[in-house]
């Protein structure tokens, strides 16, 4: 395996790991969003009071242990790859969001939501046929 | 309304400013080589004794409190799609403060998923 491919090879597992777990996370986190209910507000004792409701809801620590999951695999491709590769690349997982908030959370999706959604994977495919690295830099 | 528009810009771009922050910190930490679990613990041991981690850490989760404002009155199929214009201010973030070079091709992918952010906007109702 030459570098360039097997660079391509750990880049792809980790982003297809990330775009499993992000959406069953993301999808967890609506669904326990929607039990506490609307923000009732900006003041400090109604967000403490709402973010105190969310933070002890179970389904709610359930989705931040996926999306931890999703967390460390990020940070273990950003370790190689471009910012501006990954990002992109990682947003095919809202085709997953879009099916699983249909089919679990039975959200209507729009005709239009879902060209949306699908031209978001076309410019998601075209990003992912890029290098994932590009020369050194760092200004800061 | 005023609160949706707040919360989205904050996951947009708090949401963006962290990541790059996150990103240059693990550019600092250098390419991970080892996927041993106990390897995988000493890399993110190293990345959280880095200012700039924790700068992008603090940003991520701002950003995070404001999603799950977000989520408490919109669908899930509407919030995370629209906050996909976070790939716009990425590329460009990544082009000015970390120095990427951003191809041509990746500008035009970068468009498309813009696009689809709009229709996601325009499917709404």
């Amino acid at each position: 395996m030459t570098q360039s491919s097997g660079l391509h090879f750990k880049t792809t597992v980790l982003i297809l790991i990330m775009i499993s777990v992000a959406p069953l996370g993301d999808t967890f986190l609506g669904k326990g969003m929607k039990q506490i209910g609307a923000m009732p507000g900006w003041a400090p004792a109604d967000l403490f009071h709402f973010f105190f409701r969310a933070f002890t809801n179970g389904t709610i620590w359930i989705a931040i242990g996926l999306l931890l999951a999703f967390f460390i695999a990020y940070l273990l491709v950003l370790s190689w790859a471009d910012y501006s590769y990954v990002q992109p690349a990682s947003s095919a997982s809202y085709v997953l969001i879009a099916l699983l908030a249909h089919f679990i959370l039975y959200e209507h999706i729009s005709l239009v939501r879902w060209a949306g959604v699908a031209v978001i994977c076309i410019g998601v495919f075209a990003v992912g046929r890029t290098s994932p690295r590009t020369p050194e830099h760092h200004s800061w | 309304m005023v609160t949706q528009v707040v919360l989205y810009m904050m996951v947009v771009f708090v949401g963006t400013g962290g990541e790059l922050f996150v990103s240059r910190a693990m550019k600092t930490i250098g390419e991970v080589t080892d996927f041993r679990p106990s390897a995988i613990a000493r890399v993110v041991g190293r990345a959280f004794m880095l200012p700039r981690m924790w700068m992008g850490i603090s940003l991520m989760a701002l950003a995070f409190f404001a999603l799950l404002g977000m989520l408490s009155v919109s669908k899930v199929s509407f919030v995370f799609p629209s906050t996909a214009l976070s790939y716009a201010a990425g590329a460009l973030g990544g082009k000015i403060f970390l120095r990427e070079k951003v191809t041509p091709q990746r500008w035009f992918g970068v468009l498309l998923v813009c696009i689809g952010v709009v229709l996601v906007f325009v499917g709404k109702s």
